[in-house]
C-alpha cells in the first residue's frame, strides 16, 4: 500500500459480522447442556441475614444446585481489593454470596442453577430469607457526620478513604489571593448502561481439566489472573474468553462481580456448562455505577482574573464496598486544576460508604464531577470580577510553551505525576469562540429574552490524564500460506474497532491491506500478557506496543526479503502484500517471505513452493536455523508508558430554556477536541459523539434514585432515563492534533473525552440563559425541570 | 466432583404448545412451553442469535424484529403469540451470498454501529419503515424520530441517521 493508513478513515474491519447478526456476544455462544443461573439478591440496604432456607428451591424441578456462602467452598471470601492505597483502612469488599449481612439493594445471596432461566428464577423465589433489617443513611454529607448510621462497623463516619494532595504551596497563594470564589457542586450518580449487561458461562473439561469461561469483561487476562488464584488452579488451565462484548464504558472492568467466581464453579462443580446472562434490573441493582460527588471548591485569585491558588475539598461516594480503591476519587482530585496554569493546590477527598451499588469507574472516572466543579467555579470567577467568560479562562490556561506542564506533589491514578504533556490550549478556546459565535451572542441572547425566550451560551473546558500503564503487548505473525497478518495484544473490545485501528498502524510497517491484519484480542488462549481495556488506555499503550512490534516484523520482513531477491535491505519496500525491489518489478510474497523464514521439511503447499524459488530466507553457515534465530516472521514486543498523555477539549453551546416545560433545548452545540495524533478521525469522531451523548444524558437526563430506605426506585429503562436520537443534539466536532511528546505514534487517548465536559457546558448554558431570573447557577447534574421551575419561580 | 442437589430434571415442568409460524421464509414447528418469549425462542430454540436483548421491558428495541412486515418487540411477545405470525429477522436481510443489504451497507459506510449489540434490532426497525407503503420524513427531525424506539449506547445516533439518510437516498423507498 502506498497510502498510509494511519490516519485514514477506513471503515472498519468489524462491521458485516455485526449487521449481518453473526456477533458471538456470550449468550450468543452455543454451548450444548448449558444449565442456567439465577440470584436471590437482598431486598433491603442494610440488614442481617437471620437464616436461609433454600429446602424448597432445590426440591424444585428443574433445579441441580443451590447455592449459599455455605456450601461454596475456596469462593467464601472477601473478595479482592484491586488497588491498595494508603489512604484506605482495612477497604471493604463483597462476598460473592453475603455472609450474614447485607449491604445494599441487589446484593447477591443465593445463586440458583437450573435447566433453564425460567425455572431458575421460579426456585429463586423459594428461597427464604429472614432479615433483620437495619438503619441507613443515604445522603452524603449526613452519612460522614457523627451518629450516622454505619455501613460497616469498622469504619466511623462512613469513611472509606481520606486523602490529602498538595501542589505548591497553597498557604502562599491564599495570601497572595485578592479574590476568592467558592461553590459548592454536585453531579449525581449514574450508570454505563451497556446495550448488552453483563453475561458470564463457563465449562470445565474434566479430560484436559481446561476451564473455560466466556465473560463480558473488560478485563479477560486479569479475570483470569483471578480465578486461577482462588480456584487454585494453574492460570494456563484457565482460558476466559471476552468474545464480541455489546459496550462496556467502565462498568466491566470490574473483578470481579459474583457471578464471574460462581459460575466458573458451578460448572466445576456440576460438571455441566453453566451460564448467567444479566437482565436489565440486575445490572441497576447489581453492577457497579459511578458519579456522585459534592465538592467544596475555591478559586484564590489576583483582581485580574488569575488564579492563583485553588482549595478543594469533596465528598465521594464509593457505594456499599471500594474494590476499585480511590481510583474515582483520585483522577477526580488530580484533574481538579483542569488546563489552568493554577500554580498552587490543595486537593482532599473523603471517599464514603454509602448502602448502595458499588461506585467503580464509569466512562469518565471522575473527570466529569472534576471538571464541573472547576468549570462551574471558572464561570463564577468571572462573574465575581466582571469578566468575561472566555477571558478569564485564557487568561489562566497553560501555553504553548509551558509543556511539559508538572503539577509537582499530585499523583494520578497510575501512581505517577501529573505532567501534561502537550496542546494547544489556547487556540482550541478561540476555536469554540469563534465557531459557537460568541461575539454575536449577547445581541441574539438580548432579542431572545425581549420575545421571552430564554437562550444561553454554555462553556467548559477539560483535560484528560488517558493511556495509563503500566503495559501492553503486541504479539505478531505473518501467515505463511495466506500471507495475512495476525496481531494479538492483552485487550479486549467493546466496539471501539480496536480490530481496524490497530490493524492501520500494521498495513503501514508491513505494506499490507488493513482487512488482511486480523487482531485476535481478549482470548488468554491467544495471548495473555496485559492489563485491560479501561482509561482511554488501548490506543495509547497497545498501539504503540503493536507499532513498534510491527517495526520488528519489517525489520525480519525486509532482511528476509533482501537476502531472497539477492538485493540489498536498503532496495526493499513492502507494499501490495510483498517485498519489491525499489523502482523494479522483481517481488516475493510476504506468505513466501514467511515461508521460506521456517525452514520446512516438506513443501506441502504453493507458498512453500514458490519459496524454493528464491535464494534462502537466512544467510549464515550451519544448521537451518541459526544461534538465537526463530523460525518466521513473528514477535513480541511491549510498551510501558513513562506517564499519562493528558487529551484535552472545549465545548460550547447554546442552549434555549423552554419556561413553560422547563426543558432544555440544545440549539447548537460545539466540540473541540484533540487526542493528539488520529489513527483513523471517523473511529474517534465516533468515540467522541458516543461520549457526548452519555455526557448530554448525564447533564439533563440520568440519575439513579434511591429513597431514603436505600430502595432503587427507578431501576429500569422506562424510569431511569438514557437519551433516545430524539434527545441528542447535533454536535459540530473539530479536532486539533498536537502530538504526544511521549510515544512514538505521538497518540492520546479517545475513549472518555466526550463526556467529560457536557455536564458542566449545558449548566454553564442554563445558568447563563435563566440569568435574569433570580441568578440560579446550576451547580448541580443532572439539572431537571423542577430545578429549572425552582430557578424560575424562586420561593 | 460434590454434586450439590439430587434433583436432575432436564426440563422444565412449564406446560408446552405446538407453534407453527414462518421464520426468514422457513416453516417452523416446535412444541413450546408457554411462557417462552419469542426472543429466547428466535434465539435459543432456532439458534437465530443476530436478534439480541437489552432490556426486556420493551424500551431499548434491540430485540426488534419483523412481524408481520411490521416491526415488534420479540421480548414482549410470547412465542406461541407469534403462532401462524411470518417473521423476519436480521439473519435474512444480506442476501444468500452474505453481500449486505442497502441499508447494512449504508451503516458500514457512516460507522453508524460500535459494538453491534443493538444494530440489528435498528436495522429491522428501519427496514419495516423503509419497506412499508408508509411515506418516510427524512428530515433529520423525522428520522430521529424514526429511530425512537430504539436505544444506542455507542454511537450518539449522529452516524445512524446519516446511515438511514444513506440508504434511503440508494435505494428504491417511499419517501418525502
Amino acid at each position: 500500500m502506498s497510502t498510509r493508513m494511519f490516519g485514514a478513515p477506513v471503515k472498519r474491519n468489524a462491521d458485516s459480522k455485526f449487521l449481518k447478526g453473526e456477533g458471538a456476544f456470550v449468550d450468543d455462544i452455543p454451548l450444548p447442556g448449558v444449565k442456567h443461573a439465577a440470584f436471590v439478591r437482598s431486598p433491603f440496604a442494610r440488614a442481617h441475614i437471620k437464616s436461609i432456607d433454600t429446602s424448597a428451591a432445590a426440591a424444585h424441578p428443574g433445579v441441580l444446585a443451590v447455592y449459599t456462602c455455605d456450601n461454596i467452598g475456596p469462593l467464601d471470601i472477601e473478595m479482592p481489593l484491586l488497588i491498595p492505597h494508603e489512604s484506605m483502612t482495612d477497604a471493604r469488599t463483597q462476598r460473592p454470596l453475603a455472609r450474614n449481612d447485607v449491604y445494599y439493594v441487589g446484593q447477591t445471596v443465593a445463586m440458583v442453577v437450573a435447566v433453564d432461566r425460567y425455572v431458575a428464577e421460579d426456585a429463586a423465589l423459594l428461597i427464604e430469607v429472614d432479615y433483620e433489617p437495619l438503619d441507613v443513611e443515604l445522603d452524603l454529607e449526613a452519612a460522614v457526620r457523627d451518629g450516622a448510621p454505619l455501613v460497616h462497623a469498622t469504619h466511623p463516619n462512613n469513611v472509606a478513604a481520606d486523602f490529602n494532595q498538595i501542589c505548591g504551596d497553597p498557604s502562599a497563594g491564599y495570601a497572595e489571593a485578592e479574590h476568592v470564589t467558592r461553590i459548592q457542586i454536585q453531579v449525581d450518580r449514574s450508570t454505563s448502561a451497556a446495550m448488552e449487561c453483563r453475561a458470564v458461562a463457563a465449562r470445565f473439561d474434566p479430560i484436559t481439566g481446561e476451564l473455560i469461561v466466556w465473560d463480558t469483561t473488560q478485563a479477560p487476562i486479569s479475570v483470569r489472573g483471578g480465578l486461577a488464584s482462588i480456584l487454585q488452579l494453574d492460570e494456563d488451565k484457565v482460558r476466559v474468553v471476552a468474545p464480541d462484548v455489546g459496550g462496556g464504558f467502565g462498568q466491566k472492568v470490574l473483578l470481579f462481580y459474583p457471578d464471574e467466581l460462581l459460575v466458573p464453579y458451578a460448572a466445576m462443580q456440576l460438571g455441566s456448562p453453566v451460564k448467567y446472562i444479566e437482565d436489565r434490573r440486575e445490572n441497576f441493582i447489581g453492577s457497579s455505577q459511578e458519579r456522585t460527588q459534592i465538592h467544596m471548591i475555591q478559586l484564590h485569585a489576583k483582581k485580574n482574573g488569575e488564579v492563583v491558588a485553588l482549595k478543594d475539598f469533596f465528598l465521594h461516594d464509593t457505594g456499599a464496598f471500594i474494590p476499585y480503591g480511590i481510583a474515582v476519587a483520585q483522577v477526580a482530585s488530580t484533574s481538579i486544576a483542569g488546563p489552568y496554569r493554577i500554580p498552587n493546590i490543595e486537593v482532599r477527598f473523603q471517599a464514603v460508604y454509602t448502602p448502595t451499588v458499588p461506585v467503580t469507574p464509569y466512562r469518565g472516572c471522575g473527570r466529569p464531577q472534576s471538571c464541573f466543579a472547576i468549570e462551574r467555579a471558572m464561570d463564577q470567577l468571572a462573574e465575581d470580577l466582571g469578566l468575561d467568560r472566555f477571558e478569564v479562562r485564557r487568561r489562566n490556561l497553560i501555553t504553548e510553551n509551558q509543556f511539559p506542564y508538572v503539577r509537582e506533589g499530585l499523583l494520578f491514578a497510575d501512581g505517577l505525576r501529573v505532567s501534561l504533556d502537550s496542546g494547544q490550549y489556547h487556540k482550541a478556546l478561540d476555536m469554540v469562540h469563534d465557531s459557537i459565535g460568541a461575539d454575536d451572542f449577547p445581541a441574539q441572547q438580548e432579542a431572545a429574552r425581549a420575545e421571552g425566550k430564554y437562550l444561553g451560551l454554555g462553556l467548559a473546558y477539560y483535560v484528560e490524564g488517558t493511556g495509563l500503564g503500566p503495559y501492553e503487548g503486541g504479539h505478531i505473525k505473518i501467515h505463511p500460506i495466506t500471507g495475512k497478518v495476525y496481531v494479538n495484544t492483552g485487550l479486549s473490545g467493546q466496539g471501539q474497532g480496536h480490530e481496524t485501528v490497530f490493524a492501520q498502524i500494521v498495513a503501514d510497517q508491513l505494506g499490507v491491506a488493513v482487512e488482511d491484519v486480523i487482531l485476535t484480542e481478549g482470548d488468554t488462549g491467544a495471548y495473555d500478557w496485559g492489563v485491560a481495556t479501561f482509561a482511554s488506555r488501548a490506543a495509547v499503550v497497545s498501539g504503540n506496543a503493536i507499532y513498534k512490534t510491527a517495526r520488528i516484523v519489517r525489520g525480519q520482513t525486509i532482511t528476509a526479503a533482501a537476502n531472497m531477491l539477492e538485493a540489498d535491505p536498503e532496495q526493499i519496500e513492502l507494499r501490495d502484500g510483498a517485498a519489491w525491489i525499489i523502482g523494479g518489478n522483481r517481488n516475493v510474497p510476504l506468505a513466501a517471505v514467511a515461508t521460506a523464514t521456517n525452514p520446512l521439511r516438506y513443501a506441502f503447499n504453493d507458498a512453500a513452493q514458490a519459496a524454493t524459488q528464491f535464494a534462502p530466507a537466512s544467510r549464515h553457515d550451519g544448521p537451518p536455523l541459526d544461534e538465537g534465530q526463530h523460525p518466521g516472521l513473528e514477535a513480541t514486543d511491549y510498551y510501558s508508558p513513562e506517564c499519562a498523555t493528558w487529551a484535552y477539549g472545549v465545548h460550547g453551546a447554546i442552549v434555549e430554556v423552554d419556561p413553560d416545560t422547563c426543558s432544555v433545548k440544545i440549539r447548537k452545540y460545539v466540540c473541540i477536541h484533540d487526542c493528539g495524533n488520529m489513527i483513523n478521525p471517523v473511529i474517534v469522531d465516533g468515540q467522541v459523539m458516543g461520549g457526548l451523548a452519555q455526557g448530554f444524558g448525564g447533564a439533563l437526563m440520568e440519575r439513579i434514585e434511591y429513597d431514603a430506605d436505600g430502595n432503587p426506585t427507578n431501576a429500569n429503562f422506562v424510569d431511569f432515563l438514557i437519551p433516545y436520537a430524539t434527545e441528542i443534539p447535533d454536535v459540530d466536532i473539530q479536532h486539533l492534533e498536537t502530538p504526544s511528546p511521549l510515544n512514538p505514534l505521538g497518540v492520546k487517548g479517545v475513549g472518555e473525552a466526550g463526556c467529560i465536559a457536557v455536564g458542566a457546558t449545558v449548566a454553564s448554558g442554563v445558568a447563563d440563559a435563566l440569568s435574569s431570573l433570580g441568578g440560579h447557577k446550576f451547580h448541580h447534574t443532572p439539572i431537571t425541570p423542577s430545578m429549572i421551575f425552582d430557578a424560575i419561580n424562586p420561593s | 466432583m460434590n454434586r450439590i442437589a439430587g434433583n436432575t430434571a432436564e426440563q422444565s415442568a412449564d406446560p408446552t404448545q405446538l407453534t407453527r409460524m414462518t421464520v426468514n421464509g422457513e416453516t417452523v414447528e416446535r412444541e413450546v412451553s408457554v411462557r417462552m418469549l419469542l426472543s429466547d425462542f428466535l434465539r435459543h430454540e432456532l439458534g437465530l442469535t443476530g436478534t439480541h436483548v437489552g432490556c426486556e421491558h420493551g424500551v431499548c428495541g434491540a430485540c426488534t424484529v419483523m412481524i408481520n412486515g411490521r416491526s415488534g418487540r420479540s421480548c414482549l411477545t410470547f412465542a406461541v403469540q407469534a403462532d401462524g405470525a411470518d417473521i423476519r429477522t436480521i439473519e435474512s436481510v444480506a442476501d444468500e451470498n452474505g453481500d449486505l443489504h442497502t441499508l447494512q451497507e449504508a451503516f458500514r459506510d457512516c460507522h453508524a454501529l460500535q459494538c453491534g449489540y443493538c444494530t440489528p434490532g435498528m436495522i429491522m426497525n428501519i427496514l419495516s419503515h423503509l419497506e412499508a407503503d408508509d411515506e418516510i420524513d427524512l428530515s433529520d427531525e423525522g428520522i430521529r424520530e424514526l429511530l425512537s424506539g430504539n436505544l444506542c449506547r455507542c454511537t450518539g445516533y449522529a452516524n445512524i441517521i446519516k446511515a438511514v439518510r444513506q440508504a434511503a437516498d440508494t435505494g428504491n423507498w417511499n419517501r418525502t
